[in-house]
């Protein structure tokens, strides 16, 4: 009965932390634990927090319990694989089970094979793109589409942060031909509706000197992926 | 005003102009290249050395410091269009006095990936070593690179990637390169963010560049060995 009352008691958790969350602070420093609630982890990119939050709130998913890698590692893929190793060895004695939330992510195969030599699971797909979109979908839609730009809710939200700052077109905005001269059009995978973020994202576009296509995609595969974990008794 | 302000290159000798060029080049100064070029060829130096003892060389340092990441891909790319200002004059000239030929390299980005930053950087850096370079461009299907090699016969076949989802398309290029049995005819070199070595053995290139420098010693390194094995 404990257990119970304290399942029902979780998505009001939830809805704090989702109120708490810092994009800066999940760019930079990623997400603790909470520690308390939860038997299954999921170890995920920053860049999905709200998402994840957002998906234990609707479905009460009381038997989750969240931490985040730093989001700016997808500027830096290198660093994930061994990060996650890192991870994993930190909070596998205090979880039945640990779930990675991350797609290839430019880590060419390697967060593949850590979570195998780990044994524990990743989210199928070559990045949350994909997965956002349906992996199958945007299988398809890739061979035609390749001259996107793709942005997340998260990504519009740092733009500054993944795209101006690290590629210097703050202080070099005759760099832009050179990064997106091949690009034609900037795609947003609206996670969720909102007219603040569209515009934003709409600006984004033309920062970069790109056509612009709003994409409602919801959450996806994500969901399908996070469903069967299950709590174990 | 600042010292920088206060140089003069033309009232450098030499030893001192080739040393300012290296720091221009490390700061992305496109003009002052361009200007320092037209001072050194007035001053009757060999196209060829400018290229590769002023250009070359301080795009050396470029990358080392990339390398070690003291420098990050804005600086990189500042000081590659520096470079490429230096080079758009001395390329004209370089055929007009005999410099030295290295080989030559066909070079594109695979099908479905439109990335060619690095691609760029390798074919500046293989021109300035003194290889001629054809840049097929991106997105391209193995068709592509099997025209361009029949076409110019190079040395050596170089291919570019940046997604994950894109890379396995090298090999694709490769199986069809040993099905139509042309595959022993070329030096395949391959480059790109998610690559590494183990995936260019698996793909069966020849080597696997993970930046432009590598690329120049690995190619020069498989002309040279080419040569010996075809005078042996």
């Amino acid at each position: 009965m404990f257990k119970r009352s304290q399942r029902l008691e979780a998505p009001a958790n939830v809805t704090d932390k989702i109120t708490q969350l810092n994009d800066a602070k999940l760019t930079e420093n990623g997400l603790s634990p909470t520690g308390e609630t939860g038997r299954v982890l999921l170890l995920a990119c920053g860049a999905l927090a709200r998402e994840i939050l957002a998906l234990i709130e609707i479905n009460s998913w009381s038997h989750m319990d969240l931490t985040c890698l730093p989001a700016i590692y997808h500027n830096h893929p290198e660093r994930i694989a061994p990060a996650i190793a890192e991870a994993v060895a930190k909070h596998r004695g205090s979880y039945e089970q640990i779930f990675v939330v991350y797609a290839d992510c430019g880590t060419g195969g390697a967060l593949a094979k850590t979570c195998k030599d780990l044994g524990v699971e990743m989210i199928p797909g070559p990045h949350c793109y994909s997965f956002f979109e349906g992996n199958d979908r945007f299988a398809k839609i890739a061979e035609e589409e390749f001259t996107a730009f793709y942005l997340t809710d998260f990504l519009v939200r740092q733009f500054d942060a993944f795209v101006i700052k690290p590629m210097g077109l703050d202080r070099h905005p005759e760099l832009k031909d050179m990064y997106f001269g091949n690009y034609e059009k900037l795609v947003y995978q609206a996670q969720t509706e909102d007219p603040t973020l569209t515009a934003k994202a709409q600006d984004c576009a033309e920062r970069l000197g790109l056509a612009f296509e709003r994409r409602f995609t919801g959450y996806g595969d994500l969901e399908t992926a996070l469903k069967p974990l299950k709590a174990r008794n | 005003m600042s010292e920088e302000e206060d140089i003069i290159l033309s009232e450098l000798d030499d030893e001192e102009l080739v040393q300012q060029m290296f720091d221009d080049l490390y700061d992305g100064l496109k003009e002052e290249i361009e200007e320092a070029v037209n001072i050194l060829l007035e001053r009757g130096w060999a196209p060829y050395n400018i290229l590769t003892d002023a250009l070359v060389g301080g795009m050396t340092i470029v990358g080392a410091d990339f390398r070690d990441g003291i420098l990050f891909v804005p600086e990189v790319l500042l000081a590659a269009n520096a470079m490429k200002g230096g080079m758009a004059i001395l390329k004209p000239l370089l055929a007009e006095t005999g410099a030295p030929r290295m080989g030559s390299m066909v070079i594109g980005t695979v099908k479905g990936d439109i990335h060619d930053i690095g691609k760029n950087l390798v074919s500046m850096m293989m021109e300035g070593a003194g290889f001629e370079v054809v840049d097929i461009g991106i997105n391209n299907p193995v068709e592509n690179y099997l025209e361009a090699l029949e076409e110019h016969k190079p040395d050596i076949l170089g291919m570019s990637a940046l997604l994950t989802t894109t890379m396995p398309y090298m090999k694709v290029v490769i199986d069809t390169m040993v099905e139509s049995g042309v595959r022993e005819d070329y030096i395949v070199l391959v480059g790109g963010a998610p690559l590494n070595e183990e995936f260019g053995k698996a793909i069966g290139a020849d080597g696997y560049c993970r930046d432009a420098a590598v690329a120049v010693e690995m190619a020069k390194d498989y002309v040279a060995r080419k040569h010996n094995q075809m005078n042996a």
